[in-house]
């Protein structure tokens, strides 16, 4: 199953064959028709070209990825090579939980259409391995047999919601007569309107501002400096009605004309679908009238924004405006212009690309124009996007997975979730007041025990639906009804494999690796008994084990960090947290909240799915360690710590298509600390990559770890988020304790009150607080028995397990010391009042003693005993001692204070 | 007759060896009692604790602090109860080896063959996720008894304490975490992450026997079983330790020995010197039995030492004794020592000759072998050896004790030994 990658690394060239068969000027891109693979060691070389189907490296060698070539071109530096391609998916890439939806077993050669509108249909020429046959199956057929194994199958779609019958015609390469060429000559010059000169001298004069930006590298950078440039022009809009009538063939995904690989596409289909209906229509009426009606809804927008689009519409409305329109470009050569004014060519060709820029910018301000329909829909969203830091926006360009569906969505389910805490916090208190009011008319205590979980809930249920009508209320109380038998989800989400990591098939066929054999504990031949009284039903509730309903208390920051990782697994990006707390504030707690309750939602398909992995400083030996776990629990690879980094390195830097955010839990960061620190500085950068789509909190508990311990560059992209939880205060951990306990009646308020303050006032440690009331409830079992007829854990029972729990123990241990052993001490202090200080050597403290025994009528003892006894008084550390090798002068001081030595033995 | 008698003889001898050999064994822990005296609370406690561990699959952490001796271990009688991983401080003195030998004690090596283990990751990641597949209701509890629990406080990162105590704190396979230490403060030791994961139940084993209740238990300790082959002599032997008990002299060696320290170790190893000198001849325990045991047991080491030595050596001994009476307890050197034997020797000497200066090196090298005498700081070498600076070892008490039962110690060497300066 997990093996070692033992990978021979072919190298493998790429080639063009022959000339190219297209050229777009404006991208500085040349379309090829087929490329030539050849392998070192080979002789022949392999050909792929449009329209063919082609395996692409993945993280799995033996299932690489399967696609179909579209198109292959290259920028203008003719180095880099790049595919375009429409995907399959493997059974195995599809999620775990969604695999039963197929409702039969999968042919092993087969595989599906992938129709994914947020996965980039862009690779890098290089990952190609080669060729691949691909067979259509209609839906009604069955598989046909004894073909060749190097054959894949494909009958139905996938997209990544359930499996379709797969049209046939989807399958056509892109030259089909459905759908419009790949390159940008051809029916879509016809459809455009013919260029207007003012624009064309509009980007002749801007030629000399142009400069820097329209060099090889501009088509990224001019992406990003678009971004804020209205979806709202006219040219936009435009554009907007061509792509719709180009991508008229069924679902065959357009590319765009946007040089960065990962650049994602999708968005704008939605866009332009959406756009669709109103500039079909009314698409010349629009030209000239759009502005008004328009630029209310802009208006919502940015104030940047809205600058721009001021300025540009004039431009895109073929306005005959055109001095101002200049003065404005020598004023402020914005951004904006540039990317209009880069097409300064006297090519015939750049009527072409002047109108084919529109469509360009169009594509970029993906978020101002999501920004824009949102503000449509009445949600929280928007707020919560404008709040978010200007990083953000800058990473706007990355792979983005809304779908105006799945904005909308998310608002709900945020809000969802607050309700779902409020919604049991007034539960709990609903709760409380059910008990004061059992408690005030109940004889029978039985009444108040309700045994099992379930029954519980099921009766709380009850209690519920009369008192709750809202529709909010029910929806929410069905969602904790559906979450009820959580463990059995969170094993299944934490079994799941990542999408792409289909080695499992593998697995059989090694089985000279049992090492990976699971290990377990052998099962007890006896049931486990459930708790069959008040007390002990308490007990197991009290148990820090227990995973409670809710965490109460921690609403805030269960709010922050829900918000914090919802964003990211929204927006597809990276970002790190840092979170810190002394032991037992429910850091930890907290975080798996959380991450249950984003699964959910991603069950429920409200957000992307992600995956969890959680390390844990104090649970690897050494700190390189986290790779090797990191790797595993993403991959199930075992490797090296070297190699591991190195796999992960390859795997969050590539622009690796078709990934899921991952989520990465660090806690006890600081012992992951190395000298180097590069464990840490690791963690918190790969984040930062533009692909890694990796979310990284991290936990310690000190406030100020990262300024302590960390060096500037490692502090520095762990970044500003952080998080610190404060001790319980006393009325926090009553509320948990009684949160906890729910229902069940086993504490006096007075007994609940005094635990929780003396636990606040101490440490704020929840886990103590929790430990201390399981011990008072098993001594009021041992002496509830013969007196207290309540059976409740009253403050006598908190008393004596806080006074087990806290004193120090010195005192009894110096009263139940032998008779020499306390004479000893009583000799130290002698000797440490006779010398004035605070350490003596033994054979000072050994005349004492003498003299001492003497007084006391014992037959005074020989050395050695002396020694014994002075030795036994320091392995209890009532003494400190020096080694015993010194003998005689062997230094010793006392561990406790003088005054409780002479407290302790004066009370004899 | 003869053949009558020898018959008897043997059958007597197999008697009385059989009892020793049963209070042997009961004196060397081979066979534990079924539960500790003294500690009945403490003992109801932790069997609870154990109790609820396996029957309701309530993980737990307990830590046993008590003095040596005190019973500590005693708790191990209910491991078999338990899928139980008992690992010592004092064998397993790095996480590593503990890991591996819990490993081992689980029998989870199985699952993995015949392949030797790998690296003390692996170890580590293969024992956590077998207690994470665990769940309370399924899983056979497991119990974890680290001896010497304060030594594994010591380990790099406390990791094998963290993740134990993590387990006993989740839902996972059911554990019971026990330490066992006799340090008071082992607490203070642990990481404050460590320490929060820990449930603070401590059980303090101290002894509030009294010296009554001390006796009953040595009673009880000589006493044969009621299922001994021979009523006949077992009721004779029972008789006799009853009456030894009551005798003033042993009564007194006893309560010696119960205000030296109140473990039954000590006990233990007293009561089997006087039980070892049980033989044929006198097949009952006698009181000078226990008189000649509690001599070998109580006598000082050194004054043991000192008996060996010859006159000369005596004499530097005293000479050494004098200077740091003299000095107030100053190092001295072997040229200061010679100096006052020499006038010893010249002053008031009638028996002892005058030693060659060599000589007299000879006996102090003895002395320093012996460590009686002991160089300040060993790690000088440049001084010349008669002028290192030394301490002797020895209390004033115990020089003057070995002269006492030094045999044939000359009267002047006394004389000297007694004199106030020199």
């Amino acid at each position: 199953m997990s093996r070692y990658i033992t990978r021979l690394r072919m190298r493998r060239t790429y080639k063009w064959n022959g000339r190219p068969v297209g050229e777009d000027r404006k991208l500085k891109r040349k379309y090829y028709e087929s490329m030539s693979i050849s392998v070192e060691g080979k002789t022949e070389d392999a050909t792929v070209s449009s329209g063919q189907y082609i395996l692409i490296e993945g993280d799995d060698d033996d299932n690489p990825f399967v696609a179909q070539l579209h198109k292959l071109y290259t920028d203008d530096s003719g180095k880099k090579k790049t595919a375009v391609v429409q995907w399959f998916v493997r059974m195995c890439e599809v999620p775990q939980n969604k695999r039963k939806l197929l409702g039969r077993d999968p042919h092993p050669q087969e595989i599906f259409f992938y129709q994914d509108r947020s996965c980039d249909n862009e690779v890098d020429g290089e990952t190609i391995l080669g060729a691949v046959q691909i067979e259509y199956v209609p839906a009604e057929n069955s598989f046909p047999e004894g073909k060749s194994k190097d054959i894949l199958f494909v009958k139905l779609l996938w997209d990544t919601k359930s499996f379709k019958a797969l049209d046939p015609e989807l399958m056509q390469p892109p030259q089909s007569p459905k759908s419009p060429p790949p390159s940008s000559r051809g029916p879509q010059t016809r459809a455009l309107p013919t260029p207007d000169l003012s624009v064309m001298k509009r980007a002749m004069s801007g030629t000399l501002t142009r400069g820097s930006m329209s060099t090889g590298k501009m088509n990224s950078s001019e992406a990003e400096s678009l971004h804020s440039a209205s979806k709202l022009s006219a040219a936009k809009a435009l554009s907007a009605k061509r792509r719709s009538r180009a991508s008229s063939g069924p679902h065959v995904r357009k590319k765009l004309d946007l040089c960065s690989p990962t650049k994602n596409v999708s968005r704008d289909d939605v866009l332009g679908e959406i756009l669709d209906e109103h500039t079909e229509k009314t698409l010349t009426s629009k030209l000239n009238t759009s502005p008004t009606g328009r630029i209310s809804i802009s208006i919502r927008l940015t104030p940047l924004n809205l600058n721009e689009e001021e300025r540009v519409f004039p431009l895109s409305s073929h306005s005959p405006d055109k001095p101002k329109l200049t003065a404005h470009d020598k004023d402020d050569a914005t951004s904006v212009f540039l990317g209009v004014q880069s097409i300064g060519d006297d090519d015939p060709d750049s009527l072409i690309n002047t109108s084919r820029t529109p469509r360009k910018r169009e594509a970029t301000p993906r978020r101002a124009g999501l920004r824009g329909l949102k503000a449509r829909t009445p949600s929280r969203r928007k707020d919560s996007a404008a709040l978010r830091e200007p990083a953000l926006a800058a990473l706007a360009e990355e792979e983005h997975e809304d779908s105006p569906i799945q904005t909308a969505a998310t608002p709900r389910s945020k809000r969802k979730s607050a309700q779902l805490v409020s919604s049991r916090i007034r539960k709990q208190l609903n709760v409380l007041g059910n008990k004061v009011d059992r408690l005030s008319d109940g004889d029978d205590d039985d009444d108040c025990f309700i045994p099992t979980k379930t029954d519980l809930q099921s009766s709380s249920d009850e209690e519920e639906e009369a008192k709750i009508d809202s529709e909010d209320e029910l929806i929410v109380k069905k969602r904790r009804g559906s979450r009820t038998p959580r463990s059995t989800e969170k094993t299944r989400v934490t079994a799941r494999t990542p999408r792409k990591t289909p080695i499992k098939k593998t697995a059989p066929a090694t089985p000279r690796t049992p090492r990976h054999a699971t290990p377990s504990i052998p099962s007890r031949s006896a049931p486990a008994r459930k708790p069959g009284n008040v007390l002990e039903e308490a007990r197991a509730r009290l148990h820090v084990s227990s995973v409670p309903e809710s965490l109460p208390c921690r609403e805030q920051e269960f709010q922050d960090i829900y918000n914090f990782v919802e964003s990211k697994v929204i927006d597809g990006t990276g970002g790190c947290m840092y979170i810190s707390g002394v032991p037992g504030t429910g850091k930890t707690a907290t975080v798996h909240e959380v991450v249950r309750s984003l699964q959910q939602s991603a069950e429920q398909d409200e957000i992307p799915h992600f995956h969890f992995i959680e390390i844990n400083g104090m649970k690897m030996t050494d700190p390189h360690q986290a790779y090797v776990q990191i790797l595993q629990k993403l991959t199930d690879q075992k490797a090296t710590p070297d190699h591991a980094a190195a796999l992960l390195e390859k795997r969050f830097s590539a622009p690796a298509p078709k990934k899921e955010t991952t989520v990465l839990l660090v806690d006890e960061l600081d012992l992951l600390w190395t000298r180097k620190q590069n464990v840490m500085y690791n963690l918190f950068d790969w984040p930062t990559r533009r692909n890694a789509r990796l979310v990284v909190l991290t936990i310690a508990n000190t406030m100020d770890l990262p300024e302590r311990i960390m060096i500037n560059r490692v502090a520095s992209r762990l970044g500003l988020t952080r998080m610190s939880f404060q001790p319980y205060t006393f009325k926090q951990l009553q509320q948990i304790i009684t949160s906890r306990l729910n229902r069940v009646k086993a504490f006096e308020e007075d007994a609940l009150q005094l635990v929780s303050r003396k636990v606040a006032a101490l440490s704020g440690d929840a886990r103590r607080c929790l430990d201390i009331c399981r011990r008072a409830t098993e001594i009021c079992e041992h002496s509830g028995s013969q007196k207290n007829g309540s059976g409740l854990v009253g403050m006598s029972h908190v008393m004596e397990a806080l006074d087990e729990m806290f004193s120090s123990s010195y005192i009894a241990a110096i009263r139940c010391a032998s008779v020499q052993e306390q004479l000893f001490l009583r000799a130290v202090i002698a000797e440490f009042r006779r010398l004035g200080l605070e350490e003596a050597t033994f054979q000072q403290v050994f005349v004492q003693h003498q003299a001492l025994c003497r007084v006391e009528g014992l037959q005074p003892v020989s050395v050695s005993e002396g020694l014994a006894v002075c030795q036994r008084l320091g392995s209890c550390r009532l003494l400190l001692l020096e080694g015993s090798r010194l003998d005689l002068f062997l230094r010793i001081r006392l561990n406790v204070s003088q005054d409780d030595v002479l407290y302790a033995l004066k009370a004899d | 007759q003869d053949r009558c008698g020898c018959v008897l003889m043997m059958l007597c001898d197999g008697v009385c060896v059989q009892a020793q050999k049963l209070l042997r064994e009961r004196l060397c822990h081979q066979k534990l009692p079924d539960q500790p005296v003294g500690l009945d609370s403490q003992y109801k406690h932790l069997l609870e604790l154990l109790r609820r561990t396996a029957v309701h699959g309530e993980s737990n952490s307990v830590l046993i602090v008590g003095p040596r001796g005190s019973g500590k271990t005693m708790v191990r009688i209910h491991e078999h109860h338990f899928n139980a991983a008992p690992v010592a401080g004092l064998l397993q003195t790095d996480d590593k080896i503990a890991l591996k030998e819990i490993t081992r004690q689980l029998h989870l090596e199985n699952v993995v063959g015949d392949k030797v283990f790998g690296s003390f990751a692996e170890n580590l990641a293969f024992l956590l996720e077998a207690l994470k597949k665990g769940d309370k209701s399924s899983s056979r509890p497991v119990l974890f008894v680290l001896d010497e629990f304060d030594l594994f406080a010591h380990h790099k990162n406390q990791t094998l304490l963290y993740n134990l105590l993590d387990v006993s704190q989740s839902a996972q396979t059911p554990v019971a975490v026990l330490g066992l230490t006799c340090r008071l403060d082992v607490l203070e030791l642990l990481e404050k992450r460590v320490k929060s994961r820990f449930s603070h139940r401590q059980i303090h084993l101290f002894s509030s026997l009294s010296f009554a209740q001390y006796l009953d238990v040595v009673r009880a300790q000589l006493s044969l079983p009621p299922d001994f082959p021979d009523p006949k002599f077992s009721d004779e032997w029972n008789h006799s330790v009853t009456k030894l008990c009551e005798d003033k002299t042993v009564e007194e060696i006893l309560r010696r020995n119960f205000n030296g320290s109140k473990d039954f170790r000590s006990l233990h190893s007293l009561l089997f010197l006087a039980v070892s000198r049980v033989s044929v001849s006198h097949s009952t325990l006698r009181e000078a039995d226990l008189i000649e045991a509690w001599r070998l047991i109580s006598v000082d080491s050194k004054a043991n030492v000192l008996h060996g030595l010859s006159i000369l050596e005596l004499c530097l001994i005293i000479a050494m004794k004098h200077l740091n009476d003299t000095y107030d307890g100053e190092p001295f050197n072997f040229q200061m020592v010679h100096n006052e034997f020499k006038k010893f020797i010249q002053r008031k000497s009638h028996s002892i000759h005058k030693f060659e200066k060599p000589v007299v090196m000879k006996a102090f090298e003895h002395l320093l072998q012996l460590e009686l005498v002991r160089p300040v700081d060993s790690g000088v070498c440049k001084v010349q050896r008669e002028y290192q600076l030394m301490r002797l070892m020895l209390e004033h008490g115990q020089v003057m004790e070995a002269l006492q039962r030094y045999p044939q110690c000359p009267t002047d060497v006394k004389q000297w030994a007694l004199s106030a300066f020199g």
